[in-house]
């Protein structure tokens, strides 16, 4: 039949390729159409592992150099150019495209269809065009200001602008979330939120409440002053802004990790879901304290009273509640499977577990991580104890357990759960998948414990050498900066564990009828009618309010005070 | 709203556990003055070359036996760059920047301010042991932010008084 069709690709096709084309098998049919519903999420997927891959591959140097361990190309300017892109492309870049593709699709799925996809998709393609600008910006040398980009350090306007239209983009996607979830409620009057969207649509009003304070940083102060229109910005107030933002932003990488924990492990491992009804409540509590609580990464700020301090403080703590709930929630449901699975006595139900399986050992690794991590998090915002631990590498520890365990390691398990399930092709690699969150957590235990010790010692985070030329008290914590960067070359293997497994189900995957996406039945049963943790509105107004009286005096005094603005430096 | 129990025992310990932090935290603050360096004073980033006090950083002793001293951190220099102290007796730091932010991190102790341009960061601590210390800068300031260090001798309280009491150090 080659005379019936031209072009020389046709000469490539053989005889089994082409009858696929001409009389596709239900299997063709059936990966295709489910391909294609959901190519929205893919390419947003596709994006967040990418900027993974780039982030991880930078990071293996940086944990060497910080061990005074010698490397070709190793140098000042190579280091904290590499800072500033690992924290960009893993903390921003990775994380919201990851979220907004987990978004979209349990939006979807939960709601059963997106309004506005032609938004989503101008919105995808802004925020990918930004963040190849921010990325240029810092990889040209002329960004050299880590991720958390404190004025007077004056990067490229380049560098700000992209940054920008990635939250731009962002908020394409907040505004498609939350118009498909407005069509849904007037067509379905009185019905809860699906669980899995209902924490996606906490995750969406978060990220806007978060991203109000680091716009009037970027756009009202640092793209004008990059830009030379104006010639100085205030340090503290642009500070004062900045985590505003900083905080509710670990809180937009949680609460996503908190649903796949909440609503997909559990049915994935055969269990149920321990409370539906306190999942809600869960949910709404972090709408409410995730934002106003910013100065708790400020208390060594000068320019803000330590009674505001203090009042942040108080809120920091609340914030702790929901996420102890959701620690017990979680074990009983995974407690649950073990029994369901034919686990007795106390602890036997534990060995009942599917531990070879790559989306459970990540979920429940992350767990342990983060359960360290929240601890340790006490203690950074605990007013005066955080005095010892400010700035040292203990904090880098800190939010490797959190950002980079909680959330990373849960993103890539459910990465094995979700890509079968849109492209139709079973996971290729296994053992690799199996080992991959093993290898993730022992480099953890590596590289974010060890720095929580060389904290304490007094390390400082972010620098290119320990040594402090020879200092007696920088000898102590040598030999430990050499363990930590074990951890990274550990954490760098099982990134490469994990790109390859997705590279090898992209490419090589054995085609199978894409498996159904199916949610944790609570114990209860579902909930019949809508209630107060389902009211969204109500609860971002409460959020507003809490927003304000945390902030609104601070914030006018600061302004009202005598201040002499900083012009920009570039010291890199 | 159904509950299980197990779980309501746990959220009250976990209530009581947060309300247990905070009260710990309160009681140090409101009893004895705990709290994180929060000074409230401006300056002109501009004029710090020229401001009587921080263009001749050094140590001061009062004559009530209280100490100040004034550090001008720089890219990527802490002036001065050694800082004599006596044991046991309130120091009283202030500090600011001209250029970018800097970190002021005593290693060992629990010094560890932020230095800000246009601004004057101030806090006062007691050091009990004599012996020499390291000053780190802890928040990234440029290329060389790693080598911006800085030494503090406290010197033993039986000791002769610091040979001056204004020790300036101009570059």
């Amino acid at each position: 039949m080659s005379h019936a069709v031209t072009g020389l690709e046709h000469e490539h096709l053989d005889a089994e390729t082409v009858g696929a084309l001409v009389n596709p098998s239900p299997l063709d049919i059936a990966r295709r159409d489910r391909f294609d519903r959901f190519r929205l999420e893919f390419h947003n997927f596709g994006i967040a592992i990418g900027a993974f891959g780039l982030g991880a591959a930078m990071a293996v140097m940086q944990s060497l150099s910080r061990a005074d361990i010698d490397l070709p190309f190793r140098s000042e300017k190579m280091y904290y150019l590499s800072v500033t892109a690992h924290g960009v492309l893993l903390a921003l870049v990775f994380t919201t495209f990851f979220i907004m593709g987990l978004g979209y699709l349990l939006a979807r799925l939960g709601f059963g269809k997106l309004e506005w996809e032609g938004l989503a998709w101008a919105s995808h393609w802004t925020a990918v065009f930004g963040s190849s600008m921010t990325a240029l910006a810092i990889l040209s040398g002329s960004s050299t200001v880590l991720y958390t980009f404190y004025p007077p350090l004056q990067a490229h306007w380049s560098f700000y602008v992209g940054a920008t239209l990635l939250i731009v983009g962002s908020w394409g996607f907040c505004a498609v979330l939350l118009r498909t979830f407005i069509v849904w409620k007037k067509e379905n009057p009185g019905v809860p939120t699906p669980l899995p969207a209902h924490g996606m649509v906490t995750s969406v009003i978060i990220w806007i409440l978060a991203t109000s304070g680091l716009a009037v940083e970027v756009v009202g102060m640092l793209i004008p002053w990059s830009l030379g229109l104006i010639d100085t910005v205030d340090p503290v107030v642009a500070r004062t802004w900045f985590w505003w933002f900083g905080h509710p932003l670990t809180y937009f990488w949680l609460v996503p990790a908190y649903v796949v924990w909440y609503t997909i492990m559990p049915r994935h491992i055969g269990g149920r879901l321990f409370s539906d009804h306190l999942t809600r409540v869960v949910f709404v509590l972090f709408i409410l304290f995730s934002t106003p609580v910013g100065f708790h990464h400020q208390f060594s700020d000068p320019g803000i009273d330590a009674k505001w301090k203090l009042l942040h403080t108080v809120t920091t703590y609340a914030v702790m509640f929901p996420s102890l709930v959701t620690a017990f929630t979680i074990t009983a449901s995974i407690e649950l499977a073990g029994r369901l699975r034919g686990g007795r006595g106390l602890f036997g139900w534990l060995r009942k577990l599917p531990w070879k399986d790559p989306l459970f050992a990540s979920v429940a690794l992350a767990m342990v991580t983060f359960g360290v991590g929240g601890f340790g998090g006490a203690i950074n915002a605990a007013f005066a104890m955080n005095t010892m631990v400010h700035n040292t590498a203990w904090i880098m520890g800190h939010f490797h357990l959190t950002v980079g365990t909680a959330t990373a390691l849960t993103f890539m398990g459910v990465s094995y759960w979700i890509l079968p399930r849109l492209i139709g092709r079973e996971l290729a690699f296994k053992p690799l998948a199996t080992l991959q969150p093993y290898l993730w957590f022992l480099g953890m235990i590596l590289f974010a414990v060890v720095n929580h010790v060389t904290g304490i010692m007094g390390m400082p985070r972010r620098v290119f050498s320990g040594q402090f030329q020879g200092s007696p008290v920088a000898d102590q914590w040598q030999g430990l900066t050499v363990l930590s960067a074990h951890g990274g070359i550990v954490l760098f293997v099982s990134s490469l564990f994990f790109l390859l497994v997705i590279l090898g189900t992209l490419m090589v995957g054995k085609k199978i009828e894409p498996p159904s996406f199916d949610f944790a039945i609570p114990v209860e049963g579902q909930p019949e009618r809508a209630g107060l943790w389902d009211r969204f509105g109500l609860w971002t107004v409460v959020a507003v309010v809490l927003i304000v009286m945390a902030y609104a005096y601070p914030i006018a005094h600061l302004y009202g005070m005598e201040r002499f603005g900083s012009v920009g430096f570039k010291p890199f | 709203m159904k509950v299980d129990i197990y779980e309501r025992f746990w959220m009250w310990g976990a209530t009581v556990m947060i309300v247990g932090f905070l009260t710990a935290i309160v009681i140090a603050s409101v009893t004895q003055a705990v709290q994180p360096p929060s000074h409230m004073e401006t300056i002109d980033p501009a004029t710090v070359f020229t401001d009587s006090e921080f263009a001749n950083p050094g140590v001061t002793i009062h004559d009530d036996g209280s100490v100040t001293v004034v550090v001008r951190s720089e890219l990527y220099v802490f002036y001065p760059r050694t800082i004599r102290v006596p044991q046991g007796r309130p120091v009283t730091f202030r500090m600011t920047s001209p250029d970018v932010l800097h970190g002021f991190q005593i290693v060992g102790t629990n010094a560890n301010a932020t230095v800000v341009p246009g601004y004057v960061t101030e806090f006062m601590i007691t050091f009990h042991e004599p012996g020499e210390k390291l000053i780190v800068c802890n928040e990234y300031c440029g290329l060389s932010h790693h080598l911006m260090q800085g030494t503090l001798i406290v010197e033993p309280a039986g000791a002769a008084a610091p040979s001056s009491t204004t020790e300036a150090e101009t570059p």
